[in-house]
C-alpha cells in the first residue's frame, strides 16, 4: 500500500496558524506514506496535477488531503482519483481549516491537533477499500395514491410528461373534498367548475390508468423498482356500458343517506356519487343493497337497458410495477362529535363547515337556499365558530388547521350574499389570512359585507326553544357574550385521513406527532419522504388550501419524474454490509434501520438453515445506525467501518 | 502522555474525542470556522454520517485509547437527516453512561448535544463547556490501555 499525503496552505488561511512544513515532515513517518507534500492551493488545477503525477509515478493507491472541510472539496478530489483510475472512495480528507486553523490561533496547539488528525486519517486510509457504486434499473411508470385535487394534479403532470401513471382512488369517484365545496376562497369561483374539467382530463388521458374503488394492499421493492398489489372492489355496474340514464334509481327500494350531501339528502343503493363523478358510472353500494343477489332483488338489473349491471363482479387484484410513488391520501375534518360542548349531533342546527358547503350549494340538498336542518327555515342569525377543535392542545387538535379562518369567512360572506337581511357573526381566536389576496378577502367580509367578528372563544352551545343559545367571552372587551342564533356552523380543523394513516403504515413512512406524513426535510424537501422514490402531495403532510395542495402535487410529480426519467440509478457505495458468519439473525439491526432496509432471511450455509440479516442496498442510505446496534459486530458500514473508526480513535487518543 | 503527568506543574489539557454527525453538527463546526469563532483545541472530531452510527463500544474504546472525555453531537430532535438516528444515539449514550458509572468512571465524561448546521456559535460554546468540565474532572486513568510504543 502506498499513501500520498497533501497538506494545503490555502494561501495563508491554513499556513498562518498551522505549521504545514512540520505536518509534512511528521507525515513522512506515518505508516505506508510514500510521499508527503505541501502545496499552496491543493484544490487548484496545478495542485490536482501534482496529485495525479504522484499517483502515476509513485503508484499511489490511497490519498490523504489535509485542507478545508470535506464538505467543500471532497467531490473535487474524488474526481481526481477517478481520473487516474483509482476508486473514488480511497480518499480521506482532514479538515485543518474550518476545524483547526480558523478556530485556534495558538500555532503550536493547532499544529499538534492537526498532526493528530492527520495521523488518524493516514491510519484510516490504510484500512480503506475500493467501494462499488452499484446500479439499478428504473421502471418508467408511476403510482399515485389518492384522487383528491392533489392526486389529480400529480397524475396529470406525470402523464403529460409521458409517464404511464396509475391513479388509485379508494372511493367511487376522484375529486376528494374539493368536489363537495361550493365556492372557493378568495376568488369565490365555483369549486366543481374548476375541478371537473381536470377530472375529465384524468379519465381521458391515454397515460393514466384510473382505478376507483381501489386500495393498495401491498408494496414491495425499492426506488425505481416497486411492485404494487392493488385490490379493485366491484362496483357491480360496467362503467363502459352504463349510459347514466338513471332508470335504475327510481326502482331501487333502499333509501340511504347520501354521503356527498353530508347525509342531508337520500340516495338509493344504486346511485352515482354526483353528476360529475369520474369514472362516470352508477354503482351499487353492497352495504345497503338488499343482497347483490337476483333471487332477493333485481329491480335495477331488470330495468337497465344497456345491461350494465353485473351482480357477479368480484374483487380483483391488479399488479403493477412502478418506479416512483406519490401519496396524496388527503385529510378528514376533525370529528365534531368529539367537541361535546358545541352540541353537534344533539342540536340539529349545529353543523360542520363541510355540511354548510352542501347546504349553500346550488346542487346541494336545498338547491342553494340556505335552510337549517331542523325545520327548513331560512336562518336570520348564523354564528360561525372558528378553531372548532383546532389549537386546543389539552383536548383536541393542538395545531392550526390553516384553512378554517378563511373558509369560515367565506361561509359568512356567502350567507350574507344569499340572506341580505341576515346577521353573520364569527367567533375567532386570531384571524389567520396568510395567503395571496386572503387578507383583502377578510377585510371585504368585515367592511363591505358587514360580517361581525368577535374575538373570543365560544364556551357552550344550548338549544333554547327553536333558537340556539351561544355563550362565549369577548376577549377584547372582557365581557361575556350570549346570543341567540338560528344556525351554528363549526369551522372544524383538518386531520390526517384514515387512508393516510393506512398508507403510512403500509409504506413504512414516518408520521409526525399529529399523524400527518413526515417530509424528508420540513423546509428543503417538503414533498420527499424518508423513503427514496416515495413522494407526498397535498394535505397528507398537513393542512393546506387548494393552491398549496396543487403546488405540492406538481412539486411531487417533478421530483418523481427526476427518478422516472433515468434509465439507471446509482447507489452510494457507503452502504451497510453483513458478515454472514458473525450474524446471529437477531434483527437488532433491522429494528434500528430508519428505512426498513434490512430483512432477516434464512440461508443455507454449512449444511444448516441460518437466519441472517440481508441489506437491500437500494434502500440503505448509509447512516450506520445498524452497525452501532449489532452486538456481534456482524454488520458494518462500508466507508465507515469499525476498524477505520477505531484506528481514528487510537490516533486521536494518543495526544 | 507527558503533559498529563505534569498536571501539578502546568494546567491539565484534556484530550476529548468528538463524534459529530455529518449533516448538522459537523456542518455547525465548519460554520464556527467560517465565522472565525475561537475555541479551545481540545476536542478532535471524528465525522460519522449519523450520530446513530456511534457504537457505544467507541466510547469505551476512546477512554481506553487515551481520551479524557467524549462528545457525541447530532441533529436536533426531529431534524435528523436519517429521521431518528439521533434518538438511537441519545438512548445509547444514556445507557453507556450508566455502564461507565458502574465501572467507576464519571458519567459526565460523556456528553451528548444537539448542534445544527446553523449553530456555529453553539458548537464553540459546547467545546468550551466540555473542555472546562473535563478539566475539572482531571485525567481519565481508570481503563486506559497501556501502550508499548
Ligand atoms: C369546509 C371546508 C372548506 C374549504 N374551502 C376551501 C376553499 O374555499 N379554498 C381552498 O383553497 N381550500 C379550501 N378547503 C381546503 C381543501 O378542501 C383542501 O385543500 C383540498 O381538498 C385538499 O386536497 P387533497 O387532495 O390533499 O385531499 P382530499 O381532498 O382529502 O383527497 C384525498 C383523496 O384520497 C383518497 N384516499 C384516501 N386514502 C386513500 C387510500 N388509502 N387509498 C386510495 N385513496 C385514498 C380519498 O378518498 C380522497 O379522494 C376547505 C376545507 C374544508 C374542510
Ligand atoms: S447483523 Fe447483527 S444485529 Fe443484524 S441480525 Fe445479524 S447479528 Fe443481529
Ligand atoms: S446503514 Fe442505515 S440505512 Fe443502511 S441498513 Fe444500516 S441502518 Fe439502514
Amino acid at each position: 500500500m502506498k499513501i500520498g499525503v497533501y497538506v494545503c496552505e490555502c494561501g495563508s488561511n491554513i499556513a498562518s496558524t498551522v505549521d504545514v512544513e512540520d505536518l509534512v515532515e511528521q507525515a513522512k513517518e506515518f505508516p505506508y506514506v510514500e510521499v508527503s507534500r505541501v502545496y499552496k492551493y491543493v484544490c487548484s488545477d496545478p495542485g490536482q496535477v501534482l496529485i495525479k503525477q504522484d499517483i502515476e509515478e509513485k503508484q499511489l493507491d490511497r490519498i490523504v488531503v489535509a485542507a478545508c472541510s470535506p464538505r467543500m472539496h471532497e467531490p473535487t478530489f474524488r474526481a481526481v482519483l477517478e481520473d487516474m483510475g483509482l476508486n473514488p472512495y480511497v480518499l480521506e480528507i482532514v479538515n485543518i481549516r474550518e476545524q483547526v486553523s480558523w478556530v485556534h490561533d495558538d500555532k503550536s496547539k493547532g499544529t499538534a491537533k492537526a498532526a493528530s488528525l492527520l495521523k488518524g486519517a493516514v491510519l484510516r486510509a490504510s484500512l480503506m477499500h475500493p467501494l462499488e457504486r452499484k446500479k439499478v434499473g428504473v421502471t418508467h411508470n408511476a403510482l399515485v395514491i389518492g384522487g383528491g385535487i392533489a392526486g389529480i394534479q400529480a397524475s396529470l403532470d406525470l402523464a403529460d410528461m409521458g409517464f404511464d401513471t396509475t391513479l388509485v382512488e379508494k372511493s367511487a369517484t376522484i375529486g376528494g373534498k374539493m368536489s363537495q365545496l361550493d365556492k372557493t376562497f378568495p376568488t369565490l369561483d365555483c369549486s366543481q367548475c374548476i375541478l371537473s374539467p381536470k377530472m375529465v382530463d384524468v379519465n381521458r388521458h391515454p397515460n393514466i390508468d384510473l382505478l376507483a374503488l381501489s386500495e393498495v394492499v401491498e408494496v414491495d421493492g425499492y426506488v425505481g423498482n416497486f411492485k404494487v398489489k392493488i385490490k379493485k372492489n366491484p362496483s357491480y355496474v360496467l362503467a363502459d356500458k352504463c349510459t347514466l340514464c338513471d332508470d335504475c334509481v327510481p326502482v331501487c327500494p333502499v333509501i340511504e343517506h347520501d354521503e356527498y350531501n353530508q347525509g342531508f339528502s337520500p340516495r338509493r343503493a344504486i346511485y352515482i356519487p354526483y353528476p360529475q363523478a369520474v369514472p362516470a358510472s352508477y354503482l351499487i353500494d353492497p352495504n345497503s343493497c338488499l343482497g347483490i343477489d337476483p333471487l332477493i332483488c333485481s329491480k335495477c338489473k331488470d330495468v337497465c337497458g344497456p345491461e350494465a349491471i353485473d351482480f357477479d363482479m368480484k374483487p380483483e387484484i391488479i399488479e403493477k410495477e412502478v418506479g416512483a410513488i406519490i401519496v396524496a391520501t388527503g385529510y378528514e375534518p376533525y370529528p365534531i362529535e368529539n367537541i361535546g360542548e358545541y352540541g353537534y349531533g344533539t342540536i340539529p342546527d349545529v353543523i360542520s363547515g363541510l355540511d354548510f358547503e352542501r347546504i349553500v350549494s346550488a346542487s346541494g340538498p336545498t338547491d342553494g337556499t340556505i335552510r337549517r336542518p331542523s325545520d327548513g327555515k331560512i336562518p336570520k342569525t348564523v354564528v360561525f365558530v372558528h378553531c372548532a377543535g383546532s389549537r386546543d392542545p389539552s383536548k383536541h387538535l393542538p395545531y392550526c388547521s390553516k384553512v378554517c379562518c378563511m373558509y369560515a369567512t367565506k361561509h359568512a360572506l356567502q350567507y350574507k350574499h344569499l340572506v341580505h337581511d341576515g346577521t353573520a357573526i364569527n367567533f375567532f381566536i386570531d384571524i389567520r389570512t396568510a395567503g395571496k389576496d386572503y387578507e383583502e378577502f377578510y377585510q371585504r367580509a368585515a367592511e363591505e359585507d358587514q360580517v361581525i367578528y368577535i374575538r373570543g372563544k365560544v364556551s357552550e352551545v344550548f338549544q333554547d326553544g327553536d333558537k340556539i343559545l351561544v355563550k362565549g367571552a369577548d376577549t377584547l372587551t372582557g365581557e361575556t357574550v350570549e346570543l341567540h342564533a338560528d344556525l351554528v356552523v363549526l369551522a372544524t380543523g383538518l386531520m390526517p385521513s384514515a387512508g393516510t394513516k393506512e398508507i403510512a403504515s403500509l409504506l413504512n413512512l414516518s408520521v409526525g406527532m399529529n399523524g400527518f406524513i413526515r417530509e424528508a426535510h420540513p423546509k428543503l424537501k417538503p414533498v420527499d419522504t424518508a423513503i427514496s422514490g416515495v413522494f407526498v402531495a397535498g394535505t397528507a403532510t398537513g393542512p393546506k388550501d387548494i393552491p398549496d395542495a396543487v403546488s405540492s402535487a406538481s412539486g411531487a410529480a417533478s421530483r418523481a419524474a427526476g427518478i422516472l426519467a433515468q434509465d439507471e440509478l446509482e447507489i452510494e457505495g457507503t452502504v451497510a454490509q453483513v458478515d454472514e458468519d458473525l450474524c446471529r439473525g437477531c434483527g437488532l439491526c433491522a429494528e434500528a434501520c430508519p428505512y426498513s432496509a434490512i430483512e432477516i432471511n434464512a440461508i443455507n450455509k454449512y449444511g444448516h438453515a441460518l437466519r441472517v440479516a440481508f441489506v437491500n442496498e437500494a434502500l440503505c442510505k448509509g447512516c450506520g445506525s445498524c452497525a452501532a446496534a449489532c452486538l456481534n459486530g456482524a454488520i458494518n458500514q462500508l466507508g465507515y467501518t469499525d476498524s477505520q473508526i477505531l484506528a481514528l480513535i487510537g490516533a486521536l487518543g494518543e495526544e | 502522555m507527558s503533559t498529563k503527568k505534569n498536571t501539578e506543574l502546568e494546567e491539565f489539557e484534556p484530550n476529548i474525542i468528538g463524534f459529530l454527525c455529518s449533516w448538522c453538527s459537523y456542518a455547525g463546526a465548519d460554520l464556527a470556522g467560517t465565522s472565525r469563532i475561537q475555541y479551545p483545541p481540545n476536542v478532535k472530531i471524528i465525522k460519522v454520517m449519523c450520530s446513530g452510527r456511534v457504537n457505544p463500544m467507541y466510547i469505551i474504546n476512546a477512554f481506553q485509547q487515551g481520551a479524557d472525555g467524549v462528545l457525541v453531537s447530532g441533529c436536533h430532535p426531529g431534524d435528523c437527516h436519517y429521521t431518528h438516528g439521533n434518538y438511537l444515539a441519545r438512548r445509547r449514550v444514556a445507557t453507556m453512561k450508566k455502564l461507565l458509572e458502574f465501572l467507576g468512571i464519571e458519567p459526565e465524561r460523556v456528553r451528548m448535544t444537539w448542534v445544527s448546521a446553523a449553530e456555529g456559535r453553539k458548537y464553540a460554546d459546547v467545546v468550551r463547556e466540555v473542555t472546562e468540565d473535563i478539566k475539572k474532572l482531571g485525567p481519565m486513568t481508570k481503563i486506559r490501555r497501556e501502550k508499548e510504543w
